[in-house]
């Protein structure tokens, strides 16, 4: 029997993105559209599948599996569970994205970017190694700002794309400075080499590994959009295609946590470098502060776009508790649930954000505005597609309607038994905030009236099997949570016991 | 099986009902509820629970399978009823099926919506007082909210808009914290529970298992648990100073929607009190019993005073539901065999009458579109029937005897009279009783002035009899409460037996 490559989901991606370039060369230009749209689809889906069964299969389940250039990548729960995310939004971006790209010109060029980010994303979930975590977040990061910028002819796009690619480059730089400080102290990137360092002595370099350490740490800030490294996200998602703005908001997040989870966890564990930089209680703080701001300024929004953007960034902060809890004195156990919980949310938003921000770009098809007062009376237009975003919004407001209720308060369990019933206290002041803007969306949905007779014209086909996809995984994982609850502690718990 | 049943049905039914022409979507509603009810009927006719559903009692219809599994401990779906739920249940599916027929008069836009959600909200209060697992009770608990929110802003009044939203987040914030409350008791029990199980976690903290958090002594996790689950309930109950949400919500909800609101909401909060605090922390239960009472006690008087200053009928049935709810109150924080199974009787009592009073001013709101007092006067004439069970209702509420509300309220005054956990019962009882005595003055005084005298109506509309499906809503509730009144033995003595244990097991007072 012949056994796939332990990379298989990142060589999937890979191929997807090259054949799309191929077939746009030497296919006819009338036939590309749908051919293109589909091969994209597909292989972003097969990616979704492969590494799904990859984890039911029980491969990287009990160890970490040194998959490639000498342990620089590794497979194990937490990188299959990431990819899942990343395959799945993906698919729903590319659905939603073919009546999006209807007028426009490069298409093979939008869906080969748009995996080779989803390609880059799931390596970062796969280092091992701090050189191979920067080139993959380059391979990130590079196509995200060009997908950012797409409408070249639109003057918010390109000056979102410029934004958010100035920043970018300026956390990028930061980073790999820090991660030049991190080698000058212990002399390996590896991981498990970093760790091993710290535990022998640094011989006085402490202070130099902890510069570097802080300035890797704000990388992963900028790239969870987290406090204070979030001003880009409303800008960004503001201005950039609607897909991509629910691909950055969903994939891109849950790709700088799962380098933060892993990164943190196993290369400077909190027992060893906790008198050098005690991260945990940073997160503590930065986990208070980023889903207050983003809870907060959420409010006040009039944009939906903009409400879902700082929403972004509160959920952000949720997530952040994960690592702000192991500076807990919990067991094993009790730092995979909370761990795991956040593993678990982001699974989760990656389907209720995507399909929210989706749902917003079929607004910007049907041309009905982007304030919350443009959407009123929409549900009588799209009955079904309004169910859809009521089931997005409250999930995301952690009301069961769907996953995000579960992941929400087992994360809150998690942060409770952890020892931080304050910081759950304070995460559920923000929850119940929260519930006033969302509600806000479906009240323009269903309970006001339209201002005056909307015509929304065809329903464009893909947005709504992506709208509604979404929505049936989102409820369906109210139901079915068992599978991503055991797999996200599993994961979690592998990663706490250290690298290798 | 049969509470699965009862879930799926209702499920169904209410996309069946969302997916029905507007026409036939109201008779469709009421025949497709008959079917929860009818099962209700049958769980209480074939019922052979015994014991206390949390304190190893005999559950009935139990079902239990395994749902998540969260590291070294289970979430398991878990339902079965006991003597307490399968009261409430039955009170659920009366009042629902009785709801939606006098819905037929009033909601005249957006039908199939309105009763798919109305199903909707029926099935997650089937899931509420059914669930015997943490986390599958707070799903059904959370869900009440969202067909609610829409039931409010999109059929209620002027104001329903910001009705519903603070209806929505006040008792989400509520739902909160307790949430943290108890799920810091459960992680304080550290290995000792497997599962989220009520009945486990119950036995667990009986058993005096219970360590201590993060460094929180077991005693004082015990007593920030009590106080955050209690603070959270009493939101939904709602007591003074958590109930400026309930005035607003019931004002501006469509009638049907007030009478599941009155009926059964609240009568969550209660549940949830006697299950949560005074099931599984008696100790703490009987440590803060004289503010509990204190707090019962300012809800009977605070609550029938705003409702003697009120002049929209709708507003005065609003607060005088605080006031009876503080009965209820009052009867769990009594301790005894009559204070509790007083407390859960008058929950299916007020839940009925409550829902009386509701349907009869929608029915005058019905045919006069007003509800103030200053605007109506001598309709007797014109409506005798209604005019009738109002007075009928109005003196139930009072606790005229041969009604429902007699019968509960003795039971809790008995009780709060025999009290020894509460010091200075008879005091307590004593001034709540008064509460009595305002009622009887508001409710008089308001039916004297719409009912009686010389007929004078400034409103636009002729007042008419109502419509037979109005009438014949309240003739049946009616009846329930007469019947509920004469034969309390009907449900009070399978509730005695379930409240018995968690005196007995409990602490032994």
């Amino acid at each position: 029997m012949v056994e796939l490559p332990y990379l298989t989901p990142q060589y999937l991606f890979a191929i997807t993105a090259l054949a799309l370039l191929i077939v746009d060369t030497i296919m006819p230009r009338s036939k590309r559209p749908d051919l293109l749209a589909g091969i994209a689809a597909l292989g972003s889906t097969l990616v979704a599948l492969t590494s799904a069964w990859f984890l039911a299969a029980g491969t990287g389940a009990g160890r970490t599996v040194l998959a490639q250039f000498d342990g620089m990548l590794v497979v194990d729960g937490t990188s299959l569970f990431f990819t899942f995310i990343f395959g799945s939004v993906a698919t729903l971006v590319i659905l939603a994205s073919y009546d999006y790209l209807s007028e426009s010109e490069a298409i093979a060029e939008y869906y080969s970017l748009v995996t080779l980010a989803a390609l880059g994303m799931s390596l970062m979930a796969a280092s091992n190694n701090l050189a191979a975590l920067f080139v993959s977040l380059e391979l990130a990061s590079l196509p995200s700002y060009g997908l950012v910028a797409y409408l070249k002819r639109n003057e918010g796009s390109v000056e979102a794309g410029l934004k958010y690619f100035l920043i970018g480059a300026l956390s990028s730089a930061v980073m790999v400075y820090g991660i030049s400080l991190i080698y000058g102290a212990t002399g390996t990137l590896h991981l498990s080499g970093i760790a091993q360092a710290l535990q022998s002595g640094l011989a006085g370099l402490d202070s130099l590994l902890g510069l570097g350490l802080i300035m890797l740490i704000g990388g992963f800030l900028f790239k969870t959009a987290s406090v204070p490294f979030h001003f880009w996200a409303p800008e960004a998602y503001e201005g950039a295609p609607a897909p991509i703005a629910a691909f950055i908001s969903s994939a891109s997040k849950a790709a700088g946590f799962a380098v933060a989870f892993r990164v943190l966890v196993q290369g400077f564990p909190l027992d060893l470098v906790g008198e050098i930089v005690p991260w945990g209680w940073v997160f503590v703080v930065l986990a208070i502060v980023t889903m207050t701001l983003g809870n907060f300024a959420a409010a006040t929004q009039e944009n939906v776009k903009r409400m879902l953007a700082y929403s972004s960034i509160g959920h952000a902060g949720y997530v952040l508790i994960g690592l702000a809890a192991l500076a807990g004195p919990g067991d094993l156990n009790t730092q995979a649930l909370v761990l795991g919980a956040a593993m678990m949310h982001l699974l989760v938003y990656g389907f209720m954000n995507t399909g929210a921000f989706l749902f917003v770009s079929m607004a910007e098809k049907w041309k009905v505005g982007r304030t919350f007062e443009d959407y009123n009376g929409l549900a009588r237009q799209a009955p079904y597609a309004s169910v859809a975003m009521t089931v997005f919004m409250f999930s995301l407001a952690g009301l069961p309607v769907g996953g995000g209720f579960l992941s929400k308060y087992v994360l809150f369990a998690g942060t409770v038994q952890a020892g931080f019933w304050w910081l759950a206290g304070i995460a559920a002041i923000n929850s119940a905030l929260s519930l006033y803007y969302y509600s806000r969306v479906v009240k323009s949905l269903w309970i006001e009236d339209p201002s005056e007779s909307l015509d929304l014209g065809p329903k464009p086909t893909g947005m709504y099997v992506a709208v509604i996809g979404a929505a049936v995984v989102t409820v369906a994982l109210l139901f079915a949570f068992d599978p991503v609850a055991e797999t996200a502690i599993a994961a979690a718990s592998l990663l706490l016991e250290g690298g290798i | 099986m049969m509470i699965e049943a009862l879930l799926v049905v209702t499920v169904a039914s209410a996309v069946a009902v969302m997916f029905a022409d507007e026409e036939i979507a109201g008779r469709l509603a009421f025949g497709l509820s008959l079917l929860p009810l009818a099962g209700s009927l049958l769980m209480l006719l074939g019922f052979d629970g015994s014991g206390n559903a949390l304190l190893g009692g005999n559950i009935a219809y139990e079902t239990q399978v395994d749902w998540i599994s969260l590291g070294d401990i289970t979430v398991g779906y878990h339902v079965g009823v006991d003597g307490i739920s399968i009261a409430l249940l039955v009170l659920t599916t009366v009042l629902m099926s009785l709801a939606i027929l006098s819905a037929w008069t009033p909601i005249d836009e957006r039908q199939s919506q309105f009763y798919g959600l109305m199903l909707f909200m029926e099935a997650s209060l089937i899931g509420v007082f059914t669930a015997l697992d943490f986390l599958a009770w707070f799903v059904a608990w959370e869900f009440v909210l969202v067909p609610m929110y829409f039931l409010i802003a999109i059929w209620g009044g002027p104001r329903r808009k910001y009705a519903a939203i603070k209806f929505f987040v006040y008792t989400n914030v509520a739902s909160l914290v307790m949430f943290i409350g108890f799920i810091a008791l459960v992680f304080g029990l550290g290995d000792s529970i497997t599962s989220l199980g009520l009945p486990e976690i119950a036995q667990a903290l009986h058993a005096g298992q219970l360590g201590s958090l993060a460094g929180i002594a077991p005693e004082t996790l015990k007593a920030v648990a009590f106080v955050a689950m209690f603070a959270g309930f009493a939101v939904k109950v709602p007591l003074v100073p958590f109930h400026t949400w309930l005035p607003d919500a019931h004002v501006e909800a469509p009638t049907p929607v007030s009478v599941i609101l009155a009926g059964v909401l609240l009568k969550m909060g209660t549940y949830a009190m006697l299950r949560f605090n005074f099931t599984m922390l008696p100790d703490q239960a009987v440590a803060f019993a004289i503010p509990i009472a204190i707090f019962a006690v300012i809800s009977v008087i605070y609550g029938a005073m705003l409702a003697l200053a009120q002049q929209d009928l709708k507003r005065i049935v609003a607060y005088s539901s605080i006031s009876s709810m503080g009965y209820v109150l009052l009867g769990l924080v009594a301790y005894n065999l009559y204070g509790l199974g007083g407390a859960t009787f008058q929950m299916v009592a007020h839940g009925l009458i409550s829902g009386l009073m509701f349907m009869s001013v929608g029915v005058i709101y019905n045919v006069a579109h007003t509800r103030m007092v200053g605007d109506l006067s001598g309709i007797a004439d014109r409506m005798p029937l209604t005019a009738t069970i109002f007075t009928a209702a109005a003196f139930g509420y009072m606790g005229l005897p041969l009604m429902a509300g007699f019968a509960g309220e003795l039971y809790i005054f008995l009780g709060g009279m025999q009290s020894t956990v509460l010091p200075g019962a008879q005091l307590f009882t004593a001034v709540a009783m008064f509460g009595i005595v305002i009622v009887a003055g508001y409710l008089l005084l308001a039916m004297q002035r719409v009912l009686f005298g010389p007929f004078d109506a400034d409103t636009d509309h002729e007042i008419v009899p109502a419509a037979v499906t109005d009438r014949v809503s309240i003739v049946v509730l009616l009846l329930l409460v007469i019947l509920l009144g004469t034969a309390p033995d009907l449900i009070y003595g399978i509730i005695q037996d379930a409240v018995q244990p968690i005196l007995t097991i409990g602490g032994g007072f």
